[in-house]
């Protein structure tokens, strides 16, 4: 599979994407779903620019990532795929993308969260849009970087991730 | 220190902090005042975006420095930068080129010049270790 990893980040490409997980997974490109960013030359520019020349950036809207996941999925090399929020990545799998575990990798502080983990506090909407994408199957867990240990959706929600 | 330049130094973990801190060590009090740290510890990206937009307006500081090309801190700072006219951006800070800034007698634009021309020289393999190979 080209795609390695599932991100929820909400800061986008970042050194934790980048670097944290880059570097070790050797990653060749990055899927960025995202409509608003899809639409916005600049923005597009904004997030290229620490990106090192060898990675390939595709930003895609919700629509055009279900239209190109195949596509995306084939690609020789290993990848990345991110979205901003939980319900962009649960439109993903509820649009039929078979992504196999998606992986909480930053929800920060923010008012109205529940803080959850170090790196993951959640709304009951987002709570929700996480149990909808494990409920069709797909394994759901928080993780920063590689080198720490995947917390699975229940423990992050009892708050015993940590 | 008589002038009156402030920077904002935005950066993951506690790096900020200590830059600041080594620069009080080294040049004193008063010319690490002329630097405000910042971390993006539990902040999402747009609140970055926010406490650094709320930073500069209540510092004056006419330049953002930050760690990684490809870190939160510097996406941050360019948004905030396309609101503040004249707001300069660097990345890759490293503890020379905060030196030469706070301790530059010339104006903010030269003095963030020679910051990153001092910190990109200060960079140095200065010995060559082969153990490992």
């Amino acid at each position: 599979m080209a795609i390695e990893v599932y991100r929820i980040d909400d800061r986008l490409i970042h050194g934790q994407v980048v670097v944290g997980w880059g570097q070790p997974l050797a990653l060749e490109f990055i899927v960025l779903v995202d409509d608003a960013v899809a639409e916005s030359d600049w923005e597009q520019d904004l997030y290229r620019m620490g990106v090192p020349p060898e990675m390939q950036v595709y930003f895609v809207s919700v629509a055009g990532a279900l239209e190109r996941f195949s596509e995306f999925a084939q690609l020789p090399s290993p990848g990345l795929l991110l979205t901003g929020d939980t319900a962009t990545m649960r439109a993903l799998v509820e649009g039929g993308a078979p992504i196999p575990r998606v992986s909480v990798g930053g929800v920060h502080h923010r008012a109205g969260r529940m803080p959850r983990l170090r790196y993951v506090y959640l709304s009951a909407t987002e709570e929700a849009d996480l149990a909808a994408i494990a409920a069709r199957g797909v394994a759901v867990i928080a993780q920063d970087v590689p080198a720490t240990i995947p917390v699975p959706l229940a423990d992050v929600l009892d708050g015993h991730g940590e | 220190m008589s002038n009156g330049r402030r920077a904002l130094v935005a950066a993951h973990g506690d790096l900020a902090a200590g830059l600041v801190g080594a620069v009080a060590r080294i040049a004193g009090a008063a010319a690490a005042a002329h630097l405000v740290p910042m971390s993006n510890v539990s902040l999402g990206g747009a609140e970055i975006a926010d406490a650094m937009r709320q930073a500069v307006a209540s510092s004056g500081a006419t330049v953002v420095f930050t760690d990684l090309p490809a870190g939160s801190c510097t996406i941050a700072a360019r948004r905030v930068a396309r609101e503040v006219p004249g707001l300069a951006v660097v990345c890759g800070v490293n503890l020379p080129a905060l030196l030469s800034f706070v301790l530059a007698p010339t104006d903010s634009a030269t003095a963030v010049r020679d910051a990153v021309d001092k910190g990109r020289a200060a960079m140095i393999l200065v010995e060559e270790g082969a153990r490992g190979d």
